[in-house]
């Protein structure tokens, strides 16, 4: 057996050359989420935002922005034979589980050093909540990561797959966001941050993350199967 | 000889192999057996299976019914021992269109576990057998049909398989590049080969063994 790390080092330098070569996911999130808070600005009609109005329409624009990466993820494997190699080689098949997940969590991280800048540029007055902040991107992304290569996964073999990945990743992702706006109003509110609940959220949030993953690894490798 | 093989156990072992998509029956009563360094050609008009059966002995589908072993494994229980051992060229190159064809090479060399110095070495001596050391760094969109085809047989003898499994591997090569592919897929001494196709005047005198498939008929072998 090949060792994991080295498969999984080889899986995820591939997945980011391919996308740092043909730019296919990066930029369409990143120009989503740039379009739509443009959208709210002119649509709420507002110059500031706070608390759970704010946090809303971050983590909304997040969750559909990742959206866009989800949907493309497994897309090589699929239409380029990489699933078939990846069976062949000697391998644990959670290495790709694991690999995948990394490489979106990349993007999400990417998609948040544009976003995240320029929603508190049209949105806030007070930037004091970013900093901690940082902690409920980091927890929610990796949620989104395993769940959404999950779905991704499953989804990738269906003709339907831009349908699919919306309808079953964003009620998966439900509670991710109920916990991410939770922690995230407080961070945001009106006269500066508060951390009320804070700990706890940041637990609900690293309890999701642990459930997902934990499914991933147990699942992914029958999802491989034909 | 690895350790699941019993000496002399043939290389392939398949008895009433059955494989269905959905109420399609696929493959049925296919029952053959090829012995180390042979060479079984399979042959039989579109839709007979040939191709489904290559996939199922390098563990990519899932038998219906009857016993398959190959290498000494039980299939699909022990597929797990197969992985890394086999050498598969089937219809898709599993190249990726937008690496180069020295970076899909390495990057299979590492899904194999070879060292990244030796393989570098590997991968320099395969390009030259096939002819593609000069567009080796080419992406492999920018590539043409025969080009990503002698890429895919590259790949498929990386990790210096023990059983190689061929799907119409001269497709899309021109008469050099089959010649030179002969030396890394071709018959050779202690070479298990199934080849899959559609061209029996070149590859019967090769066969110490043929299968032939129809469709609604049972395969035979000679």
């Amino acid at each position: 057996m090949t060792p994991s790390r080295t498969a999984f080092a080889a899986i995820l330098a591939k997945d980011l050359r391919s996308e740092l070569r043909t730019l296919q996911s990066l930029p369409a999130m990143a120009l989503f989420a740039i379009t739509t808070f443009v959208i709210f600005r002119f649509g709420l009609d507002r110059t500031s935002l706070s608390g759970s109005l704010a946090a809303g329409v971050l983590w909304a624009t997040l969750l559909f922005a990742a959206v866009l990466g989800v949907n493309r993820l497994f897309v090589a494997e699929r239409e380029e034979g990489g699933f078939d190699a990846i069976r062949l080689a000697p391998i644990d098949r959670s290495v790709l589980f694991g690999a995948k997940v990394a490489a979106l969590l990349v993007y999400l991280v990417a998609l948040e050093l544009v976003a995240v800048p320029i929603f508190a540029i049209f949105f806030l007055d007070d930037a004091a909540g970013l900093a901690p902040l940082v902690a409920i991107l980091l927890l929610t992304n990796l949620g989104l990561a395993t769940t959404g290569t999950l779905i991704s996964s499953m989804a990738v073999n269906s003709r339907a797959r831009d349908l699919l990945v919306p309808l079953v990743l964003l009620p998966l992702a439900v509670p991710l966001m109920i916990a991410a706006t939770g922690a995230t109003e407080h961070l945001l509110a009106l006269g500066g941050p508060s951390y009320d609940r804070f700990g706890t959220w940041l637990a609900v949030l690293g309890l999701y993350d642990l459930i997902f993953g934990l499914v991933g690894y147990a699942v992914f490798d029958f999802l491989l199967e034909d | 000889m690895p350790p699941e093989q019993v000496k002399g156990e043939p290389a392939i072992a398949v008895a009433a192999l059955r494989r269905d998509y959905g109420d399609r029956p696929a493959l049925d009563g296919v029952a053959f057996e090829v012995h180390r360094g042979d060479t079984l050609v399979v042959l039989g008009p579109n839709g007979s299976g040939k191709t489904t059966l290559l996939r199922i002995l390098a563990t990519l589908l899932r038998p219906s019914g009857g016993s398959v072993r190959v290498l000494g494994c039980a299939l699909p229980d022990e597929a797990w021992k197969l992985h890394g051992r086999i050498g598969y060229l089937g219809h898709e190159p599993l190249l990726y269109r937008d690496l180069t064809g020295r970076e899909n090479l390495r990057f299979q060399a590492r899904l194999h576990g070879v060292e990244r110095a030796s393989a570098d070495a590997r991968i320099e001596e395969l390009l030259r057998a096939v002819g593609m050391e000069r567009r080796a760094d080419e992406r492999v969109a920018e590539l043409s049909a025969g080009m990503r085809q002698r890429l895919s047989i590259c790949r498929c003898v990386l990790h210096e398989p023990e059983l190689l499994l061929l799907d119409e591997p001269d497709s899309n090569l021109d008469a050099e590049a089959r010649e030179l592919a002969q030396e890394l897929v071709g018959p050779a001494p202690g070479r298990t080969r199934v080849v899959v196709t559609h061209d029996p005047e070149r590859h019967l005198p090769e066969a110490d063994q043929v299968l032939r498939l129809g469709i609604d008929e049972t395969a035979v072998v000679s």
